[in-house]
C-alpha cells in the first residue's frame, strides 16, 4: 500500500461520506437478502464428511439391516412399578399411538414383544400384552415373570427391577426435507403430554437419535436467538462506556450489523446450513468486527479532544490504523481459516464465514465507519489529556520488575502448560447439549434407570447364504455375546442367540432344558422361516438379519463413556474377536464411534491446520514488522497462551470435545493482533525516534496500550457470551477462546515486554 | 315417439343406476372376483429375488398349490424348496376373510408338524417385502371398497380402487389398486401404513392367459418406498384343474411333499 494511494483514498472518503455509505448499504443489501436461504440442519450425519471412514461403514451397516434412529419414550410410574393394569395400559396406548409418529417403521415394548408359548404342538404368537384384554392380577405376574426374564427386553425396554419401560420407536427419514425431524419430536412431545395427562403418576422421558437431531436443530435457533441480541447489548453497554460518545457507539453498532447480514447473507447464497456449531458464526463475527472499529475510534476520539476537527481526527485515525488493521484482519482470518484442516465439516462453514466476516469488517472499517463519523453528529470536549494515565504505570511497573516479571510469568506458564495432558478426549454427544436441555434430560434419565443411547454395533458374517444358521457360527455368536455382557461398561445386548434359544425351547413343548442354540443347521433355518411367517407388521428380524441370511447384527449398548475408553473397548472387543473367534469377518459401527474416531482424528488434523496457520501468521508478522527477530520474539506471546490455556482447561474442566481442537488455530488469529500492535509500535519507536528499548516499551504502552485493553476486554466478553450456549461445542469454544485472549493480553502486558528488553539488552552488550 | 319413449327410459334407468363411488368400487371388486371364479385348483412354480439398499440380492424358490374355496378363503399349501436349508419345508394355511387364519407348518430337521396360532399376516413373507398378506387370495369381504377415478396407466384405461382392510390385525390401512377395464386385472397397488404414509408399491407385469379365461401375472415387484428394499416374484409353470380336493389339503399329509 504505497502513501499516495491511501492519502487519496481517504480523502474520497472524507468529501463522498453519502456516495461511500450508499454504495457499501447496495453491496450488504444484496449479499444479506441471501439470508432467506438460511436453513438449519438437524442430523448428527453434518458432523461427518461423506468421506469419513466410520460414517461409511455406519452407512453400509444400515444399508445391510434397518436403520436404527429412534425417539425412546422412557416411562416412570411414580410407584416404581410397571406391572399394575393401568401403567401396562398406557404402554400399550402409548406402543399403539407410536405407529403414527411420522416416518415410524417399527415400534417395541413390553406389550407389543412376540411372545411365543407352546402348547403341544401348537405355537402361539402374539403381543405379549394384549390391549383389548383386561388384566387379572395372574396375568399381571405372568407379563412380569416373561419380562423381566427375557433378554431382549430386560435392560433394553425394562429395568432389571421393572420400575421403568421404554418404548422405542424406529424412525426411517426420507431425508427430503429439514422439516422431516422437527415433525417427529412435536408428534412425540404430543403423545407424552397427551398421555402424561391420561395417565395421572407417570411421567415421560423423550430421547433417542431422533431426538438427539432435534436438539442439535433446536440448540442452533436457540444460540442464533439468545446469544445474538445478548451479544448486541454487551457490545452496545461495552462501547458506550469505553467511547463514550453516543454517535461513535451508533456508527459501530451499524458497521457491526452490515458485517453480520453481509457474511451471513453470502451463507445463504452459498447454500451453507447453519449448524449447531456454525450457528455461533455471527456470534464470533461481531466480536470480530468490534476490534476493528475500537482501534479506529479511539484513535479518532483521542484526535477530536485533542481538539482536532472530525476530517482531520478521522484521516489522522485512518492513516495510522489502516495496515495494522488490515494485517490483523488478514491473520485472523488466516487463524479461522485454519478450520478447514477439521474433520468436522460444519467448522469449515464456521471458519470460512468468519473468515468472511473479518476481511469485510475491514472493508466496512474503512468506508462505512468513517462515512457515517463524518455523517453523524459529533460533540466532544477539547480536553487536557492526562500524560501519566494508567498506561505509563503499567508501563514503569513492568519497566522496573522486568526481571521480576519475566521469571514469574514464564514459571506460571511452564506451570500451566504442565496440566496440558490433564485433558481428556470426550466426545459424548449427549454431554454436548447441558442440562438445561430437555434431551440431555431425558437421556441421563434413561442412562440411569433403563438403558443407554451410546452403542457399538457389529455385523458378523459367516460368509455363505443362510450362514447365520451355522450351528458353528450362532456358537460364535453366543460366546461373544456371553463375553460382551461380562464386560463392565456393557448394559445390554441384542443378538439373535436369544430368539434361536427361545424358539428352540417353545418347538420342544417350552421344555427349559431346550433353552440352547439349534443343533443343526437345517433346524436353525426352518425355526427361523416359521417364526417369521408368524411376526407381525414391522416386528420383523430384518433389523438383526440381512436378507442373504449371512450376516448377523448385535447391538451393545453401553454405559458413558470418554472417547479413550469408548476405542479401548472398540479396539478390546475387535481383538477378542480375532484370537477366539474363526472364519467370521465382521465390521463394526455406531455413531458413538463415529464421534469418538473424530474427535481424535480432529485433534491430529487440525495440530496440522494450526501448525500451518502459525507458519503463515509468523510469516507474515516478519513482514510486516520487517524484523526477522522480533517476528520469531513475537511466536512466544502467540503460542504461550494457548498453551496455558489449554493448561488452565486440564486443570479446571479435563474434558476436550471437537470444539476445542480448533480453539487453538482461531485465537491464534486473535491474539496475534495485541502483538501486531505492540510490537509496531515499538519498532517505530525504536526506528523512527531513536529510542531505547525501555523508552520504547513505555512508548509502545502509552500508544496502543488503552485499545488492548479494550479490545481484548470486548473479544473476552463477546466469547463469554457465546459461553452461555446450552451447546458444549459452542460454550467450550467461547470459554477457552476468552481465557486465551485474556491470558494473551496478560502476556503481552507482562511477559513480553520483559523478554523484549532482556533479548534487546543482551544483544547490546 | 316410440324413439323418444325408449330414450326417456333409458335416461331414468342410468340415472337410477347412478352409483356411490362405494357402490361403483364394490361393484367393480365383485366383478374382478367374478372373472377369476371357476379355476377350482391351481399350481405354480415362484423365485423370489429379494434386494437390500446396499444391492445385495437373495434368491427364494417355492412351489404354490391353491384351492379355489366357495364361500370362503382358499387353502392354499406352500412347499419350500430354496434355499436348501429349508428344502422340504411345507406350509398349509386355510385362508379366512376376517378371523385368522388356520396355520400348519411341517419342518423336517424336527420331523413335526406345527401348528401356527397367530393373528399375524402383516409380517414380511420370508423376509421379503411382500407380506403374507399381499399373497394370500382375494376375497371380497376383506375389505370396503371406494371407486376413485378412472386412469390411464401404462396405456391401459384403469379404474382406480380404494381398499380398506376389514381385518383388524392388517399392517395396512389402505390400498389404492389400479384395475385396467378390459380385464379387470390388477395393475398396481400402493399400500399405505398404520400412519397413512405409502408403504409399498407393487406392479403387475408379464400377464398371461389360462384357459381362456384365468389372467396371471407372472412377475410382480415390491418396492418399499420407506427402506428402499425391493422383492420380485418370478411365477412359472401354471397348472390349473388338475383334480385336487379337499382331501389333498390336510396338515397330516404334509411330510409328505417333496
Amino acid at each position: 500500500m504505497k502513501e499516495p494511494f491511501i492519502q487519496r483514498y481517504i480523502s474520497f472518503v472524507i468529501t463522498h461520506p453519502w456516495r461511500i455509505f450508499i454504495m457499501t448499504l447496495l453491496v450488504v443489501m444484496s449479499a444479506g437478502s441471501g439470508g432467506r436461504f438460511i436453513e438449519f440442519t438437524n442430523d448428527y450425519r453434518v458432523f461427518f464428511s461423506e468421506e469419513n471412514p466410520e460414517l461409511q461403514a455406519f452407512e453400509e451397516m444400515q444399508n445391510i439391516y434397518t436403520k436404527t434412529d429412534n425417539v425412546l419414550f422412557v416411562i416412570a410410574p411414580e410407584d416404581n412399578n410397571v406391572f399394575n393394569s393401568s401403567t401396562l395400559n398406557m404402554i400399550a396406548e402409548l406402543t399403539e399411538l407410536s405407529w403414527q409418529i411420522p416416518y415410524s417403521t417399527r415400534v417395541d415394548s413390553i406389550t407389543n414383544f412376540q411372545h411365543t408359548v407352546a402348547k403341544e404342538d401348537d405355537l402361539l404368537v402374539g403381543d405379549l400384552v394384549d390391549r383389548r384384554a383386561t388384566l387379572s392380577l395372574n396375568d399381571i405376574s405372568y407379563v412380569r415373570e416373561v419380562a423381566l426374564n427375557e433378554p431382549l427386553l430386560v435392560n433394553r425396554l425394562v429395568s432389571a427391577s421393572g420400575h421403568v419401560t421404554g418404548v422405542n420407536v424406529t424412525i426411517q427419514l426420507p431425508g427430503m426435507s429439514l422439516t422431516e425431524v422437527p415433525e417427529v419430536a412435536q408428534f412425540a412431545r404430543e403423545l407424552k403430554r397427551t398421555l402424561e395427562a391420561n395417565y395421572p403418576n407417570h411421567k415421560i422421558y423423550i430421547t433417542g437419535l431422533a431426538m438427539m437431531n432435534n436438539a442439535f436443530g433446536e440448540s442452533s435457533q436457540n444460540d442464533m436467538t439468545s446469544l445474538v441480541p445478548m451479544m448486541f447489548l454487551t457490545i452496545i453497554v461495552v462501547l458506550g462506556i469505553l467511547l463514550r460518545s453516543f454517535s461513535a457507539t451508533i456508527s459501530s453498532i451499524v458497521m457491526i450489523f452490515f458485517t453480520i447480514i453481509f457474511a451471513m447473507g453470502l451463507m445463504g447464497w452459498l447454500g451453507w446450513k447453519l449448524t449447531p456449531a456454525s450457528a455461533s458464526a455471527p456470534t464470533i463475527i461481531m466480536t470480530m468486527a468490534v476490534a476493528d472499529t475500537v482501534h479506529l475510534l479511539v484513535t479518532f476520539l483521542h484526535n477530536l479532544r485533542k481538539g482536532m476537527n472530525k476530517a482531520d481526527a478521522i484521516a489522522d485515525s485512518l492513516r495510522i490504523n489502516i495496515q495494522p488493521i488490515f494485517i490483523t484482519s488478514v491473520t485472523t482470518a488466516i487463524g479461522f481459516l485454519s478450520m478447514n484442516f477439521s474433520d468436522v465439516p460444519p467448522f469449515h462453514d464456521l471458519g470460512n464465514v468468519v473468515a468472511i466476516g473479518v476481511l469485510f469488517a475491514f472493508v466496512l472499517s474503512v468506508t462505512t465507519l468513517p462515512a457515517m463519523v463524518i455523517l453523524m453528529p459529533m460533540r466532544i470536549k477539547v480536553r487536557e489529556e492526562q500524560k501519566n494515565g494508567v498506561m505509563n504505570s503499567v508501563a514503569n511497573i513492568v519497566i522496573e520488575h522486568r526481571k521480576f516479571l519475566l521469571l514469574v510469568m514464564g514459571l506460571i506458564a511452564i506451570a500451566l502448560i504442565a496440566f496440558l495432558p490433564q485433558n481428556k478426549l470426550d466426545d459424548g454427544f449427549v454431554e454436548y447439549f447441558d442440562e438445561s436441555v430437555d434431551f440431555r434430560q431425558a437421556t441421563d434419565f434413561s442412562s440411569q434407570n433403563l438403558s443407554g443411547i451410546y452403542t457399538i454395533q457389529y455385523s458378523l458374517d459367516q460368509g455363505g447364504s443362510g450362514g447365520v444358521s451355522e450351528p458353528k457360527f450362532l456358537e460364535n455368536v453366543e460366546i461373544f455375546s456371553e463375553w460382551l455382557r461380562a464386560q463392565d461398561e456393557v448394559m445390554h445386548v441384542q443378538t439373535i442367540t436369544d430368539t434361536f434359544k427361545r424358539l428352540n425351547k417353545n418347538m420342544h413343548a417350552d421344555d427349559p432344558d431346550f433353552y440352547r442354540l439349534p443343533a443343526s443347521r437345517e433346524l436353525a433355518a426352518q425355526y427361523l422361516l416359521l417364526y417369521e411367517l408368524s411376526l407381525p407388521y414391522g416386528l420383523d428380524l430384518n433389523d438383526q438379519i440381512g436378507i442373504d441370511k449371512s450376516q448377523t447384527r448385535l447391538i451393545i449398548t453401553l454405559e458413558n463413556l470418554y472417547t479413550e475408553e469408548m476405542l479401548g473397548l472398540e479396539k478390546r472387543m475387535s481383538d477378542w474377536l480375532d484370537s477366539n473367534i474363526e472364519d467370521v469377518s465382521y465390521t463394526v459401527a455406531s455413531p458413538s464411534l463415529m464421534f469418538a474416531h473424530i474427535g481424535k482424528r480432529n485433534v491430529n488434523s487440525m495440530l496440522a491446520g494450526t501448525t500451518l496457520a502459525l507458519i503463515v501468521i509468523s510469516f507474515i508478522l516478519i513482514l510486516a514488522l520487517r524484523s526477522r527477530r522480533i517476528g520469531l520474539i513475537s511466536l512466544a506471546p502467540n503460542l504461550i497462551p494457548a498453551g496455558m490455556a489449554f493448561g488452565l482447561w486440564g486443570l479446571m474442566v479435563g474434558q476436550v470435545g471437537l470444539s476445542l481442537s480448533v480453539v487453538a488455530g482461531m485465537t491464534l488469529g486473535i491474539v496475534v493482533d495485541d502483538t501486531v500492535h505492540f510490537l509496531s509500535k515499538y519498532l517505530r519507536a525504536r526506528r523512527e525516534k531513536g529510542m531505547d528499548e525501555k523508552e520504547a516499551v513505555r512508548y509502545a504502552f502509552n500508544t496502543v496500550g488503552v485499545a488492548l485493553w479494550v479490545t481484548s476486554l470486548v473479544l473476552v466478553m463477546g466469547f463469554l457470551v457465546l459461553s452461555q450456549s446450552h451447546f458444549s461445542l459452542n460454550s467450550d469454544m467461547g470459554a477457552m477462546a476468552a481465557i486465551t485472549i485474556a491470558i494473551a493480553l496478560i502476556m503481552d502486558f507482562l511477559f513480553l515486554p520483559p523478554l523484549l528488553m532482556r533479548l534487546e539488552e543482551k544483544l547490546n552488550v | 315417439m316410440y324413439k323418444f319413449f325408449i330414450i326417456l327410459m333409458l335416461t331414468v334407468t342410468s340415472l337410477a343406476a347412478a352409483q356411490t363411488p362405494e357402490e361403483k368400487g364394490y361393484a367393480i371388486a365383485l366383478e374382478t372376483d367374478n372373472r377369476d371364479k371357476g379355476w377350482e385348483d391351481s399350481s405354480a412354480a415362484m423365485k423370489m429375488v429379494l434386494r437390500n439398499r446396499h444391492g445385495q440380492e437373495s434368491i427364494r424358490q417355492i412351489r404354490v398349490v391353491n384351492l379355489e374355496m366357495e364361500s370362503d378363503g382358499d387353502k392354499g399349501l406352500t412347499v419350500f424348496d430354496e434355499p436348501r436349508d429349508i428344502k422340504g419345508t411345507a406350509f398349509l394355511s386355510y385362508s379366512h376373510a376376517l378371523v385368522p387364519d388356520e396355520q400348519w407348518i411341517y419342518l423336517p430337521a424336527l420331523k413335526r408338524v406345527k401348528r401356527i396360532s397367530s393373528s399375524n399376516k402383516s409380517g414380511p413373507f420370508m423376509g421379503s417385502e411382500f407380506a403374507y398378506e399381499d399373497i394370500s387370495s382375494f376375497e371380497i369381504p376383506k375389505y370396503d371398497y371406494l371407486y376413485l377415478r378412472d386412469e390411464v396407466f401404462e396405456g391401459n384405461n384403469c379404474y382406480v380402487l380404494e381398499l380398506r382392510p376389514q381385518y383388524q390385525y392388517s399392517g395396512y390401512t389402505k390400498s389404492h389398486v389400479w384395475i385396467d377395464k378390459k380385464e379387470y386385472r390388477n395393475q398396481k397397488v400402493e399400500y399405505y401404513d398404520r400412519k397413512n404414509s405409502l408403504l409399498k408399491v407393487q406392479r403387475f407385469t408379464d400377464y398371461q392367459l389360462y384357459l381362456g379365461q384365468y389372467w396371471r401375472a407372472h412377475t410382480m415387484t415390491m418396492d418399499n418406498k420407506q427402506n428402499g428394499k425391493s422383492t420380485t416374484l418370478y411365477w412359472t409353470d401354471f397348472k390349473f384343474k388338475t383334480g385336487l380336493t379337499s382331501a389333498d389339503f390336510k396338515k397330516n399329509d404334509l411330510k409328505r411333499q417333496r
